[in-house]
């Protein structure tokens, strides 16, 4: 396996050194370069997905333990991780309303990418370029290009930014939110140019997303957070039908399910506060709202650790005692 | 469902029985437009809406459909450059949009509440929360005693889970989850009839949303009242709603009850929208739909979803479809309606 990249006991505290505060913790993985997939990263507002993101792109610098991309560290510099990285990673945000600016036309932002990158030998070469990823998201440039803005629909600009991130022939995209701003029948459209610019051009994604479903449809692995720690991991697929962790069992439970047949089950408290996430506390995070919680929950750090047969990882002493009987 | 919890904390309507045929919310042929240079966008056209005594009813649609507005509507605090072209919204025997900006406000909170979209934004951030609540009661019953009063802003809290200290808070100090809940427990302070929760749970976390959602329940079950909901989520809308309205570009396109809504969706656009619900039970293959809603400006002829719509033939271009109540009970504004092939859902 040759890693593309690669997050090695990755943390990122924020605040100051008297009083820091923990946004991740310990975070490992790695994406093969051979073998393209869409890494799903999951959790509920404040689990550190953002952080994540920013990490990998190179906007901040991780406090501790180190990001390789293609077996070189990322390095963040003033801008970023530079010009050659961007190349590689590109990035696709949350809010298709906020990332253009309203007074030019769609072309602009291809002629900005263009110039930035020194991407055409000429016109005609940047035009053949910027027809070419229109088309593979689905669009044309009579279409689109002539457009200000407004004139599109949110699943229309979110499609046009995937076109500029293939502008680049990128080999990693991070896509942070990309359909949780755009109407649920347009966010197919979307999520089917993530499937197939994996497929068909090898490119692989860091889907970030709060949304459990389509995280389901479309993502290979999963990686789910919870309060800047991973609670479980694995494949999509088994990880959202069968959770192992308790907290990934509640948030599964609550997604609220198109059937009116098929209710919440009994009601659930939140406790009034969460604590200061202190750096490297011992104890599960998850402690103090589990309800299968037990002695060791509060005092010891629960390690993730895989559950053989499956591919999977949980961070949970119930899932420890499991492996240690079979 | 339905047992309505009589020993009511609050309320004075505890005696109201329990889902009388009589609807207490009417709304007629309401028309909302916004202006704009190149013409108004029938933001809301011509909606017919009953909300029954006691019921929950939902309303959904994409964005740019005009629930919010209907709901801003019914409540008349349509802000510039939008209007209300025409109809009547009547509660309790009177005509809302006929009333004089006095009377409106008495009507407002203490018979017809709202609950906000994006509560965090929507409270006072340098006034604590139990002088905001204060506000409201204040405003409406102006002889109750400090005791008690605060003896009510205790109650209020409780009911919607609040521990007792974020009376004493600011709105910064509190999480998402529980400025919604200072919002629920302002809705139902003066135990309104009716209560629109705008988009109410949107900004959550899936968790927080649905304590929420239950939270929602639960008080509008203990004070009887008439919950409108408006959202987007459909898995919500199965969990919450017991009658569902979905509109499409300002027109309420179906009406029915939210069993039969997810079962046997009628019109070709519910149908699409049931459609576009992504499965966490089972994979299947994106359904990618094309087409974008129209111009609002210049809404087509006929049917207005029939540029989108697979099943759309001449007929649907020459005239509207006007709504017709089908054998089991959903009102539908569909020419084909019964020709339509039998829906399925693509779950295998």
């Amino acid at each position: 396996m040759t890693p593309l990249l690669e997050l090695r006991q990755v943390s990122k505290f924020y605040g100051t050194s008297d009083w820091p505060l923990s946004a991740l913790e310990n975070i490992s993985f790695t994406i093969d370069a051979n073998r393209p997939e869409i890494f799903t990263i999951a959790g509920e507002s404040g689990s550190g997905k953002s952080t994540l993101a920013d990490l990998i792109l190179g906007f901040s610098q991780p406090s501790e333990g180190e990001i390789y991309f293609d077996g070189e560290p990322v390095q963040v510099g003033k801008s970023g991780a530079g010009a050659e990285y961007y190349q590689n990673v590109q990035a696709i945000f949350q809010d298709p309303f906020g990332v253009y600016n309203p007074f030019y036309r769609v072309q602009h932002v291809f002629d900005l990418a263009i110039r930035n990158f020194r991407l055409s030998e000429g016109p005609e070469h940047a035009r053949q370029l910027i027809e070419e990823a229109l088309n593979v998201v689905g669009l044309t440039g009579d279409d689109v290009l002539r457009k200000y803005p407004h004139q599109l629909s949110g699943g229309q600009r979110q499609r046009i930014m995937m076109a500029r991130a293939y502008l680049m022939k990128p080999k990693l995209i991070v896509a942070d939110e990309p359909v949780s701003m755009v109407d649920a029948s347009l966010r197919a459209t979307i999520l089917d140019v993530m499937m197939r610019l994996r497929d068909e051009k090898g490119i692989s994604f860091i889907y970030i997303t709060h949304d459990l479903s389509t995280a389901f449809q479309v993502g290979d692995r999963i990686m789910m957070l919870y309060q800047g720690r991973v609670a479980e991991q694995g494949p999509a697929s088994e990880v959202i039908t069968q959770p192992k962790h308790p907290y990934v069992q509640l948030l599964v439970d609550s997604v609220p399910r198109p059937d009116p047949t098929q209710g919440w089950e009994g009601t659930i408290e939140l406790p009034s506060e969460e604590a200061d996430r202190i750096p490297h506390q011992a104890g599960c995070r998850y402690a103090n709202r589990c309800p299968m919680k037990m002695a060791q929950c509060s005092t010891i750090t629960p390690e993730l650790r895989a559950l053989p047969p499956s591919d999977r990882l949980a961070a949970c002493f119930l899932t420890h005692d499991t492996v240690a009987e079979s | 469902m339905n047992n309505v919890n009589q020993e009511s904390v609050m309320t004075q309507k505890a005696s109201t029985p329990p889902l009388t045929s009589e609807p207490v919310l009417k709304v007629r042929h309401l028309s909302v437009f916004y202006e704009t240079p190149r013409g108004d966008v029938r933001a809301v056209d011509d909606l017919d809406l009953d909300l029954m005594s006691g019921e929950t009813l939902g309303i959904v649609g994409e964005s740019g459909c005009g629930k919010s507005t209907a709901a801003m509507g019914i409540l008349q605090l349509v802000n510039e450059p939008g209007r209300i072209v025409s109809g009547e919204v009547w509660l309790d025997d009177s005509d809302l949009l006929a009333l004089t900006d006095d009377d409106l406000r008495k009507q407002r909170w203490s018979n017809l509440a709202l609950i906000p979209q994006g509560a965090m934004n929507s409270l006072n951030p340098t006034m604590t929360i139990g002088a905001q609540i204060k506000d409201v009661i204040r405003t409406h019953e102006t002889r109750l005693s400090k005791v008690e009063l605060s003896q009510r802003i205790d109650e209020l809290a409780a009911m919607v889970g609040l521990p007792n200290r974020v009376i004493e808070q600011y709105p910064h100090e509190l999480s998402g989850g529980m400025k919604q809940r200072v919002c629920i427990a302002m809705a139902v302070a003066l135990s309104p009839s009716v209560i629109i929760a705008d988009e109410a749970t949107s900004a959550l976390d899936v968790i927080v949303q649905r304590v929420i959602a239950q939270t929602i329940q639960q008080v509008r079950q203990k004070l009887n009242v008439a919950l409108i909901m408006i959202g987007h989520d459909m898995g919500l809308m199965a969990q919450m709603a017991t009658r569902i309205a979905v509109m499409y570009a300002g027109k309420v396109v179906e009406i029915a009850d939210t069993n039969h809504l997810f079962t046997n969706p009628h019109h070709p656009y519910t149908r699409m929208l049931i459609d576009a619900i992504p499965s966490l039970t089972t994979k299947k293959p994106l359904k990618v739909t094309g087409g974008l809603t129209h111009d609002p400006r210049n809404p087509p002829s006929g049917c207005i979803f029939r540029l989108r719509c697979p099943f759309a033939t001449d007929q649907c271009a020459q005239s509207a479809p006007s709504m017709r109540r089908l054998s089991d009970g959903a009102q539908v504004a569909c020419h084909h309606v019964d020709s339509l092939p039998k829906f399925t859902k693509e779950a295998s």
